[in-house]
Formats: C-alpha cells, structure tokens, sequence
C-alpha cells in the first residue's frame, strides 16, 4: 500500500470506511509530514496538532460507535482568512498576527459538523491581496515542484499544501483567481464556485462582492464531496443563495458525448505563448474523444475586465479594510499620543506595501468626483462582461480556457511592478466578475512544470464543471504527477 | 490624468494611512501605473449601461425580527488591544 499521505480525500474516505485506517493513524501521518515539510514550504501559519489529534480521537469514538456522518474523521486545513474560534486567523497580515478569532465561520462550523479534522491554518497573500504568495507577513510559500518559484496566490498556501500531500483537501478563496491560479500553478484541482453558492459568513473580506469561498484538493472528484460539504444557504449571509445544494458526485460519471465546448478566441490569441497553446491543445482533444465538440465564441469585453477589477476590488477593500483601526481588535501602534495617531500608525504599521496601494487606489476611486469616471465606469464593463457570458453559455455548456498565461514565475520575479503581477489574473478575474463557478484543473507539465485550464461554467452550474473535469481525469493522468521528491 | 503627490497625501490621509518620503515617491509612481492600466476602460463606450453592483443581483432577504444573537462582549473584548469595563481605551478625544 501507498503511504497514507498519497491517498486523495476521497481514497481516504473509502480507507476509513472500509476501517482499515483510523482517523488517528490518518492525521498522525498529515501532521507528521507537515511538521518535516513545512519549515522549507512555509505552507501553514499555524500548525493545531493538539486540537487536530483530539478531533481525531474524537472522529474514532463516533465512527465505532456508529454515529459518525461520511466525512467524519477525514483531515482539512483552512486559508487563514477563514475565521476559526479560539485559534490564530491572520489573513497573512501583521494587523492580525495577534487574532484570536472569537467564531467559526460557516465554511469551518460546516466541516467541524461534519467531524472534519483541521490540521491548522494556511498562509496566503495578505487579505487575499496578491498572485504569489509573497505578499504574506508570514513570508513566502515555496512551489513545492520547484523552490524557487511561487506556488500562485492568494491561496498559495492552500495549494502548494495540497501538491506537497500536507493536506487531501484545503478551504481557498477567490476575487480574481486566488483559486484557480495557484491550482494551476501546483499540479492541484481548484474550485472557485458561483457568487452565493457559498456562504461568506466569518470570510475576513477583501471584496464582497467578488469574493468566495471554495477548495483545492487532488481531483474533481474531492471537490465534489467537498464542495457538498460547504455549499448552501447561510442566513449570516444575505448574498448566500437560498437554492438546494445537489448530490455533487452524483453526476461525475455523466457522459461528455454531445457536450459542447466554447473556446474564448479572446483566450486563444496571438498573446498566448506556444507551450501553452500545446498543453490547452492536448487538452481539448481529450474533450473531443471524450465525445464533446467545441465552438469558438467570443467574449468581447473579457480584455478590460482587469481594468475593471482594479477599480471594484480595491474600492471595496477600502472600504472593508476601514475596521482595521487598532481599537477593536488586532495591532495597535505603540503609545499613540492622539486618536488620529493611533488610527495612522496602526493602519501604516500593520498593514503590508500592496494592501496600502489598492486602499489608496480605492480611496481615489471612490473619493469626491472620480465616483462616475472610475466606479461607475468599472460597474457598467461588469455587466457588459457578464452579458458577454450570458451569451456564450447560450451556445455552449463550458467554456474552456488557460487558467494562467504561463507556469509559476520566481520568487522576486514580479514584486517590483504591480501591474505585471495584476496581469496574471488575466483568464481568471472575468469569472468573478460575471459570479459565475470556474475550476482549474491540471494540463500536460511544461518544461517539468504544471499547468491547469479552466472551465466556466453557467452560474450554480459546479456539477457541470466537476463532471467534465472527472471524465478527464479518468481518462488522463496528468492528475496523478508529482513534484520531484514528494 | 495621472495623480501628483498633494493627490497622494490626501487620499493617504483620508485612508488613515502615513506614507514616509521614500514610500511617497514609490507610490506616486506605483498609483499612476496603476491608473494607466485601469485608464483602458475609457476604451469602451458605456453610455446607456446600467451599472452592474452584484453578480447575481440577489433580491436582499429579510428575517424574523427576532433575537438570535446572545450578549458574548466579554468573547469579543478580548481580542481588544486595550479594553476595560466592557469600554475599548482609546487616547484622550475630548480634553
């Protein structure tokens, strides 16, 4: 038998209902690996081995005494944006490196329900600002294929953990690809699910009208049982969506005979590089044996939708990131010698340089006369980008496209000029902009490194997507590659 | 338009943010670059587009007007920097 951290989420869960592992034997190896991996990775924050051991031991008793749910006992780690009571939530920032969240947020109170064990806390881009992980207080996560590159972010730490097999499966979030880039980035399968699909409940918010919630696992399988674990309607939310939440897994297996698959010309132009080009080809074709066929269509406006985002994004960061004030909780500047200076330096010395840059660009945005050249401007291209969707889902069941316009970039390569890591974003932020669910799941390697295409489905459409991606990774095995070592 | 640096010191000071000499030249430099890639959106003719606030454009739900919350201040205090019989400690506003 394969070492247990080999296993998938959903391997696990047959090894644990088949009781020929307990959930102590399983946590106790995650924890151990992390414990001899982490400190070159950086993946996680906070290890909870205490808490995670209990939990277990706790998941054992209810499975022998027959009380356990299906999940009960299977190991999870949390980005560290997700609120978790009475244990450190820093959203990668210094402002919260002293937080002990006071709650649960309902993706966790979901998975703690279940019997889920958490094995600690991720690192992440500071407020999810960022698309390298650098941008953590905490420091850099390394790739675990190559340690000299970014594993991507916001969810760097998510995804990275999961390519080094320190977690199954990893909460992430998602405003402009934090999933879906470093999935692809790290060889991983990564679900950002429709606007509302999840609730944002205990979410520490960058922009709420962007942001959500998902996972990252090995499969799309996982992502199947995992999204059915945190999906559904929240009343703490009010932007959660009161819809019923399907059996996930129930439509893996469907036949991908007669589906049909749109590729954005927009996605596919002269600006893609040629090894990418090759590894969405190869990908493609395995739709077309699989039986599908595919359409070009055309999403006019997909090219200003990062315009756009740096304009809604940091405005609504602005305004979220107001509460960070040194009263209420969080860091507070030493002996301030008026409010304003305790508000100021508090602000200044918490906060990181990219976290500064886009409150101040929102601050502009929103500030006394820009409000109809800038915000406005942004809001009318986002319903244009949204109706270009609506249109292309008309003639098509998926859209499919690069998840990112290369593979992981080093270390340092892109910190000096923001606008050149904002353009990473560049197949992904359209998605969140339009609400709707997209997944990045693993290509063919280039140059011994991963890729990942996306596919976009229509909004509360996860089964399609999750479907489309199991049959191809059924029929491939550019899911089951590993970093050299690992 | 690009910003100059009295643009940058009023938006810092209505953010609550200090910037330094050196972080003020850098960011000047950084905003306008910024400005520059979002400046794209001048490209496109939006006249007549309502503005999109929410993806989904959800109906807001109402609830119960009931009570569902429970008092947990001493809980939420004591994550305060600086918090004494139940009132969070700033420095002296009014003299």
């Amino acid at each position: 038998m394969s070492d247990i951290t080999d296993l998938s989420f959903t391997e696990l869960k047959k090894t644990l209902q088949k009781k020929s592992l307990s959930s102590t034997e399983i946590t106790t190896a995650f924890l151990d690996r992390i414990e001899s991996l982490n400190p070159e990775l950086n993946t996680f924050i906070t290890i909870t081995r205490d808490e995670a051991m209990q939990s277990a031991k706790n998941a054992d008793a209810a499975i022998s005494r027959g009380t356990a749910t299906s999940y009960t006992g299977l190991p999870i780690a949390h980005k560290d944006l997700f609120c978790t009571d009475g244990i450190l939530t820093t959203c990668g920032s210094k402002i919260l490196s002293n937080f002990v969240a006071p709650y649960d947020a309902h993706v966790v109170s979901r998975c703690k329900a279940e019997g889920l064990v958490s094995l600690g806390k991720l690192n992440m881009d500071e407020f999810a600002m960022g698309s390298s992980n650098e941008n953590s207080y905490f420091g850099p996560v390394r790739n675990p294929w190559d340690k000299t590159r970014v594993p991507g972010g916001s969810s760097g730490g998510s995804a990275a953990a999961v390519a080094a097999k320190l977690t199954p499966l990893a909460t992430a979030t998602d405003t402009g690809g934090s999933i879906r880039q470093p999935a692809a980035f790290t060889g991983t399968s990564g679900l950002k699910p429709t606007y509302g699909r999840v609730s944002r409940f205990g979410m520490i918010a960058y922009a709420s009208s962007l942001d959500q919630g998902g996972l990252i696992a090995h499969t799309a399988e996982d992502l199947a049982h995992g999204l059915g674990l945190i999906a559904g309607h929240d009343s703490r939310d009010s932007t959660s969506a009161e819809l019923p939440v399907p059996d996930y897994t129930e439509a893996l297996n469907d036949s991908l005979a007669g589906k049909v698959i749109g590729l954005p010309k927009q996605f596919f132009d002269d600006n893609l590089n040629n090894a990418m080009r090759n590894a969405m080809d190869a990908v493609v074709d395995v739709f077309k044996l699989l039986g599908a066929t595919t359409v070009e269509i055309s999403l006019d406006h997909v090219a200003k939708a990062i315009p756009a985002y740096y304009v809604i994004a940091p405005a609504e960061a602005s305004s979220n990131l107001s509460r960070f004030d040194g009263v209420r909780f969080g860091y507070r500047a030493d002996k301030p010698t008026d409010v304003l200076d305790l508000y100021e330096r508090s602000r200044s010395e918490g906060f990181g340089s990219e976290v500064k840059r886009r409150i101040l660009i929102g601050t502009y945005a929103l500030s006394e006369g820009y409000y109809n050249a800038y915000y406005k401007k942004a809001q009318q291209i986002r319903r244009l980008i949204r109706d270009d969707f609506n249109r292309a889902l008309a003639s098509c069941d998926l859209i499919l496209g690069p998840s990112t316009p290369s593979t992981a970039f080093g270390i340092g390569e892109k910190n000096s000029d923001p606008v050149s890591m904002y353009l990473e974003d560049i197949y992904t932020v359209a998605t969140n902009m339009a609400g709707l669910p997209g997944g990045s799941f693993q290509a063919p390697l280039v140059s011994g490194l991963p890729t990942g295409y996306q596919l976009t489905g229509p909004a509360f459409g996860e089964s399609i997507i999750l479907n489309a991606a199991h049959q191809v990774q059924i029929a491939t095995d550019w899911h089951r590659l590993n970093p050299e070592g690992l | 338009m690009s910003l100059t640096s009295d643009h940058v010191k009023r938006v810092a000071k209505l953010a609550r943010l200090r910037l330094t000499g050196a972080e003020m030249t850098e960011t000047l430099a950084q905003l306008n670059s910024i400005l520059s890639l979002v400046d794209q959106m001048k490209q496109i003719d939006t006249k007549d587009v309502v503005p999109l606030a929410h993806p989904l454009e959800l109906k807001q739900t109402l609830r119960a007007d009931s009570v569902t919350e429970m008092d947990q201040r001493e809980k939420f205090q004591s994550t305060a920097p600086h918090a004494d019989a139940g009132l969070y400690l700033v420095p002296r506003v009014v003299e």
